[in-house]
Order: structure tokens, then C-alpha cells, then sequence
């Protein structure tokens, strides 16, 4: 098998995501496959190929720091599920 | 005369001749999704009263004297741009109420030549997918077969285009998602180069391969949509400082003598390839040598290991920009959890769909201590191989052309649950993507079940001219893109 049940269950919660016994059988089936499928590509020699993480050439974008149009507070929280006085409200955090 | 069939070109003449008001077309178009909707399941957002008002506007614009190629031409969006004020979903629980508070550069764009946005589509949740059927809205069904997917993940523009349920639309294309679905719907649909259109406001998948694109009932609609959304964003600093040309300059009838076009021999070993799709394409090729084309084999090496190669890094990237969604900024939010952890888990959980959820578990992997390496660095370097056979050919070449899906659009439920099948139908799209080069589907024919094909045809970076250029020529001696799906 190319990903364990203890694997997918970690990798969930890297990821913030939770399964039931169900789905993680699934998964372990289905990702297994893909991995299994990706595999082909130890066939390639790619001794000392650099790493392609953007296909245009474009060296930095640089903009003059001059203060522009922005978002009024209110209305850029405004979809927040929960807010109050301009912030966000989320659960405890700390005990 | 039933206005919703028009081209943006043909409802131009006639809006500014005064033949026509921006009212009258746009009715027209909301009475035809009213009369057809139930069947194609296109949209997820119609906006009826905005769209009039936006009709109303064009009307006095154009009485005004000032009429642009797109002024009261009504449009529909793929769920993922944002659109001030209008329902945004990416066909996402998790952002079910989402309303931007500001539109993304391209709608932006189209406001500004006063056209005309009746709707957002529908298309698989955060444009992951090959056929629609991973929205968590609904499913879009083909005009020309009810039974049958209509591509993905543009799946409800290409629909809503085939249907005359809007007069043109756009799209988006990370692997395939504009020109696979144009593809199986019988539209034209082009993916531009990357950096070509701003990205602003786009709800992000995999960010080196995004891009937007129109989806158009014939060439001169993709030009003409072209020409309104190209071009350099500051908001967008992937997006690149090159001129914009009059795309629709060329698109004049002189044949194709001078290019030539590469047919890499790769593409005959692709497995599954349907006879239908291979003749129509075969023909299509045979067509433009008669027109003048000189055709060339070419060879990419490395296409045996696309789909491997864009199976990790698509899903890496979106793994990190679906982050995101926590429940806190914006959309879905699991109210009754009481720590911050249980909450995250829950609201992305239960906001995120399979398809979503299974590529962010692969992205995550792939991405984790002891794995980048051997995933995604590799997948990476064989990206540059993959882009390094793209220049070799296009040195002895011109355009590369190539079959846009290797079958017609098959039956709704069939490959839903077998994801690696489901992602090896993109072969001959995610090339594009990865090396960033631009792509355009046009028809090409009809399989013997009467359900359109599509071919591709591929440029150099920035070089979408001589796309339009052999796509125009193809078309203006081919009749597939008049034919229309009985509804």
C-alpha cells in the first residue's frame, strides 16, 4: 500500500480536516492508486534539472509604495461568520 | 428572431444600429435560462434584476453615442471570479454565502465596456474536476445529451454557451477547465498564456497554472473577449507587462500558408483514444494542409508523464491556498464547536466536498517532512523537462495541434468514483498548464452518437495571434460551430 491509515489520518490533521472510518478507507485506496500512478516518475533522470515553479520568466514585480484604494475595515470583515467592533470573533484559544 | 442565439459580434451590429436594445437582448437571454435551466442546470446564481439594470444602463450608454464591442451584451461568470455584491460559491459549501466585497479585475474589465453579467455558473467545487459532477451545487448535463457530463470545470459557461443561455461567457483553465468542456459542448473556449489575464479576484486553485479565458460561439467572440480582458494588472504581479494587440485584427480569411503545425507522435500512443475523436481531428489537420499548412511530426518526450507530474503539483498548490478556509474570514462556519481546533476541523470538514477534501489530503502529503523531496521537487524538475520539449518542438513549428479530450463527453456517473481514470482524460490538456502556453479548442466534428469534438491548438508563449489566426481560417470552412443541441 503506497499510503497507510495512520498516514491519511495524519496528513488530515495537518491539514485541519477530520474522517470518519469510512472515508479513510477510501482514501487510503484511492490516494494509494494516484501515488502508485505518480511513481512513474522516478522513471526520469532529473539529475541536476532546476525546479520549474513558474513557467513565465519574470524577475521581481516591484511597485512604488505609494498608499492606494483599500477596503473600508467594516466591509472587508463583512463575511466574517462571526464579528464584533471590526474583528474577528473565533473560539478560545487559550486555556 | 430569437436573440438569444446571437453571437456578441452579430448583437453588436445590431445594438448599434439601433435594431435592438440591451433590454430587449437581455430578456431574451434571462427568458431562455427561465425555459431552459431545468434541463442543463447551468447556473448557480441567476441575477435577473441585476442584469436588467445593467441592460437599462447600456441602453443609455449606447443612446449616448459611446458603444463598446461588449456594451450591453449579456455574459455569464464561472462561479469562482468575484463579482461585487453578487453571490461568489466556487460551487463550495464552504463559501455558500459569499458575497465579494469588490469585483476581480476581469469583471471589473467588462463593467467598464458597460456589458451585461446574468449569472454566475456552475462548475466542480473550486474547479477541481473533469466533469462538473464534483460541484457541490448540482450537476450541469450536456445540451446535446442530457445523460452526459458536460466537461469540467467550466462545465456551466460551456453549457450555458451551447444552450444560447447567455451570449458568450468566461471561464477558467488550470488543467484543461476551458478547453475540455468547450470541447464536449461544441463551443470555442481558449486558455491564454499564463500572466496573459490578471488573476485578481480569481478564487485560486493552483496559482502557476490558473488562468481565465473566455468560452464563445465562435472565433471572433473569443477575440473579441480577448481584446476587453487581457492585459497587465498591478494587482496581479504574475500577470505580465506585454502589449495587448487587436486580437480580432487577426482574424482575416487568407488561408494558412506559411505555418506550420507539429503533431507530436507521442499523442498517437495515448490509450482510449475514441475513433470518432481521432478521425474528426485527423480531418481537421487534412482540412488546413488543404488551406496551406505545411505539418511536421514533432516529438514531446516527456508527455507520458504529464498527468503525474500535474497530480502533484496541482494539488500542492491548492492544498496550501485552500488554507484559507478556516471559518473565520469568510463562508461556512461550524458555530457549536468551543475550541479553535475542533472548529477548524469541523467547518472545513463539512464545508469541503471529496474531490476537494482528497486533493488536499494528496497536496498536504506530498508537501510534508520527507515527502517534497520525492513528490514535489521531482514533479517540479520534470515540469522543466516538460517545458524544454514545448521549445525544442516549437523551434520546427508553428502551432502543435492534438485531439482536446481523448472521448467525446461520456455518460454522467461513470468515472465519478474512479479518480485516477478521471484525471488521465486530461492528457492532452495539462501540458498547457504547465508549460503556460496558450490553447484554444475549437469544433471540429461530431462523434456517430452526434455529440461534438473539439481540437486543440497550441502556441508559443504570447502568441494567442496565430491561434486565432488558424482557428478563424479553420472555422470560416467548417459549419460545426452553427450546428446547435436540440433543447
Amino acid at each position: 500500500m503506497k499510503i497507510t491509515k495512520d498516514e491519511v489520518l495524519h496528513v488530515a490533521n495537518l491539514s485541519r480536516l477530520e474522517m470518519d472510518d469510512e472515508s479513510v478507507d477510501k482514501f487510503v485506496g484511492q490516494i494509494g492508486t494516484i501515488l502508485e500512478y505518480v511513481e512513474t516518475l522516478n522513471q526520469v533522470d532529473t539529475e541536476g534539472v532546476t525546479p520549474t515553479s513558474h513557467a513565465i520568466f519574470l524577475t521581481n514585480a516591484f511597485r512604488d509604495d505609494e498608499p492606494g484604494e483599500h477596503l473600508d475595515r467594516d466591509i472587508a470583515i463583512e463575511n466574517s461568520p462571526e464579528k464584533e467592533d471590526g474583528s474577528f470573533i473565533v473560539p478560545k484559544v487559550v486555556g | 428572431m430569437e436573440l438569444y442565439k446571437l453571437t456578441i459580434h452579430e448583437a453588436h451590429k445590431l445594438l448599434k444600429n439601433k435594431e435592438i436594445s440591451s433590454h430587449e437582448l437581455t430578456r431574451a437571454v434571462l427568458d431562455r435560462i427561465r425555459d431552459t435551466e431545468e434541463k442543463v442546470d447551468a447556473y448557480i446564481t441567476v441575477a435577473d434584476e441585476l442584469a436588467m439594470a445593467q441592460a437599462e444602463h447600456a441602453d443609455k450608454v449606447i443612446s449616448g453615442g459611446d458603444i463598446s464591442t461588449l456594451t450591453g451584451i449579456p455574459l455569464a461568470i464561472k462561479d469562482l471570479m468575484c463579482t461585487k455584491g453578487l453571490r461568489t460559491t466556487c460551487a463550495s459549501n464552504i463559501l455558500e454565502n459569499f458575497v465579494p466585497p469588490y469585483d476581480s479585475t476581469v469583471i471589473r474589465k467588462l463593467k467598464a465596456g458597460n456589458a451585461v453579467i446574468v449569472g454566475k455558473t456552475n462548475m466542480d467545487e473550486f474547479a477541481m474536476g473533469s466533469s462538473n459532477e464534483h460541484s457541490g451545487m448540482k450537476v450541469t448535463r450536456n445540451p446535446w445529451d442530457l445523460t452526459r457530463i458536460p466537461g469540467g470545470s467550466s462545465g456551466g459557461s460551456a453549457a450555458a454557451v451551447s444552450a444560447d443561455m447567455c451570449i458568450g461567457a468566461l471561464g477558467s483553465d488550470t488543467g484543461g477547465s476551458i478547453r475540455q468542456p468547450a470541447s464536449h459542448c461544441g463551443v470555442v473556449g481558449m486558455k491564454p498564456t499564463y500572466g496573459r489575464v490578471s488573476r485578481f479576484g480569481l478564487l485560486a486553485f493552483a496559482s502557476s497554472l490558473d488562468q481565465i479565458g473566455p468560452l464563445t460561439k465562435d472565433v471572433t467572440d473569443c477575440a473579441i473577449l480577448m481584446n476587453t480582458i487581457a492585459g497587465y494588472d498591478p494587482s496581479d504581479s504574475t500577470s505580465v507587462p506585454e502589449d495587448v494587440p487587436d486580437y480580432t485584427s487577426f482574424l482575416r480569411k487568407d488561408g494558412l500558408k506559411g505555418i506550420t503545425v507539429g503533431i507530436p507522435r507521442e499523442y498517437h500512443e495515448v490509450q482510449g483514444l475514441d475513433p470518432d475523436v481521432s478521425n474528426a481531428v485527423k480531418d481537421a489537420i487534412r482540412k488546413m494542409t488543404d488551406m496551406g499548412a505545411e505539418c511536421v511530426d514533432v516529438s514531446l518526450p516527456h508527455s507520458k508523464y504529464v498527468v503525474s507530474v500535474y497530480y502533484v503539483i496541482a494539488p500542492c498548490e491548492a492544498s496550501s491556498n485552500l488554507a484559507r478556509y478556516d471559518g473565520v474570514k469568510y463562508g461556512f462556519r461550524d458555530k457549536d464547536k468551543t475550541t479553535l481546533m475542533e472548529m477548524y476541523r469541523s467547518t472545513r470538514s463539512q464545508g469541503f466536498g471529496s474531490e476537494v477534501q482528497r486533493r488536499i489530503i494528496i497536496g498536504t502529503y506530498c508537501l510534508s517532512a520527507g515527502y517534497y523531496d520525492a513528490y514535489y521537487k521531482k514533479a517540479s524538475q520534470v515540469r522543466t523537462l516538460i517545458m524544454e520539449d514545448f521549445k525544442n518542438a516549437f523551434e520546427t513549428c508553428d502551432l502543435i495541434m492534438s485531439p482536446v479530450a481523448p472521448t467525446p463527453a461520456f455518460p454522467i456517473g461513470e468515472k465519478v468514483d474512479d479518480p485516477l481514470t478521471m484525471y488521465l482524460s486530461d492528457i492532452f490538456t495539462l501540458s498547457a498548464n504547465l508549460a503556460g502556453i496558450p490553447g484554444i479548442s475549437v469544433p471540429c466534428g461530431f462523434s456517430a452518437d452526434g455529440l461534438p469534438i473539439g481540437i486543440q491548438i497550441l502556441g508559443k508563449h504570447f502568441n494567442e495571434k496565430t491561434l486565432f489566426s488558424a482557428a478563424y481560417n479553420f472555422e470560416q470552412e467548417t459549419d460545426f460551430h452553427k450546428r446547435k443541441p436540440l433543447l
